[in-house]
């Protein structure tokens, strides 16, 4: 099984001026491990919000390459927020799911991705269309180019192995990740 | 200007404010207000799946250098409550204009639980909350809400009251 690590690494290692937003938990640790970047922020809770805010950012950024990062279960529970997505069908938009079919922070319990729920079918029936499940290594290159230069909206969900990665932990101090975020990708000094 | 329709006030206190996202579940208070975003091409009018992806989504446009407000009704406000901890803990503003339930004039009752707690919810996720029920307070209200939110990195919070609104009825009289 593919190694999720890995996964975000390649991605991000040529990520050029991609705005990232990582989903808690695993994604975040996955983005920082890949390297920090002003222009990516982290979320440490908001469970459900990674989409819905990487939507907004790509609405407002129509001309910056946007991408969020996250896991199936913060996925399913802003499955709504895909719906959203579809409909305002943002060309500027990539959503890069690593399903291990598991909660990793709580436990390992299983998702429902475990158990039927097929996440790459549930966004393309909200309305993206161009939405995968990628499975192999030969998959995942055509996908890592989809997720940095395809037309959005996208979906990529990338099935990884269920195994726990070295500790790396991003920085949690909220106002400063949006500070810092602004300062890099808009040029703006807030207070 | 005299007379002038609070639903209009709302509207011009959002362009004033330079707002260009606009973040709502539908709702007949605020209908006025989606109808004029959608028709104004420097306006993007999102419509939500559930009122916690406003939340998000704001904090997302405000990442991205863009203002944003948030229209919602009071059953809402108990949807956002874990996702209002990305505005609070980040510093993001964040204007909810928040049209009530529940309370003058309900008929029903199971508007009235959120009805009657919407703004110890709010005040609880940190928002501040300011009331309106005469409608020429309306514009002002949320101008200055506007001017707290951005200037003070908060949640800043309108309700709407039902008695501005205008209660919801049905036609059929009650059976009671």
């Amino acid at each position: 099984m593919l190694n999720r690590r890995d996964a975000v690494r390649r991605l991000l290692a040529d990520r050029g001026g991609m705005l990232v937003v990582a989903g808690l938990g695993q994604p975040c640790y996955d983005c920082f491990a890949a390297g920090d970047d002003p222009c990516s922020f982290y979320l440490w809770g908001a469970m459900g919000g990674a989409v819905p805010m990487g939507l907004g950012l790509a609405l407002a950024q129509p001309e910056r390459r946007v991408l969020v990062v996250t896991g199936d279960g913060e996925a399913l529970m802003s499955a709504g927020a895909f719906a959203t997505v579809g409909a305002e069908a943002p060309e500027n938009l990539a959503i890069y799911i690593l399903d291990n079919e598991r909660y990793g922070e709580t436990g390992g319990q299983v998702t429902h991705t475990a158990r039927g729920a097929d996440l790459a079918a549930m966004t393309a029936a909200a309305g993206i269309p161009r939405a995968q499940t990628v499975h192999t290594e030969a998959g995942l290159v055509d996908a890592l180019d989809a997720l940095r230069s395809g037309a959005g909206p996208l979906v990529v969900v990338l099935k990884v192995a269920p195994e726990s990665q070295p500790g790396a932990l991003p920085p949690q101090d909220g106002p400063h990740l949006k500070r810092r975020f602004r300062r890099a990708a808009l040029g703006v000094e807030d207070k | 200007m005299d007379m002038e329709d609070w639903r209009d006030g709302i509207f011009e206190a959002i362009k004033a404010a330079g707002v260009t996202q606009v973040a709502y579940v539908p709702d007949v208070g605020h209908s006025r207000l989606i109808e004029r975003s959608i028709e104004d091409n420097d306006l993007r009018a999102v419509s939500l799946t559930t009122e916690e992806e406003g939340v998000a989504l704001l904090a997302g446009a405000w990442l991205g250098g863009a203002k944003g407000v948030l229209l919602l009704q009071s059953s809402g406000v108990g949807n956002c409550v874990n996702m209002l901890s990305l505005a609070r803990t980040c510093a993001f503003p964040l204007v909810m204009l928040v049209t009530m339930r529940g309370e003058w004039g309900e008929f029903n009752s199971w508007q009235k639980p959120m009805g009657i707690t919407t703004q110890a919810h709010l005040e609880l996720c940190g928002a501040a909350c300011y009331r309106c029920d005469r409608a020429e307070d309306v514009r002002e209200t949320v101008e200055m809400a506007f001017r707290l939110a951005h200037y003070t990195n908060s949640i800043v919070a309108v309700l709407l009251g039902q008695r501005l609104i205008g209660a919801k009825s049905f036609e059929a009289p009650l059976s009671c």
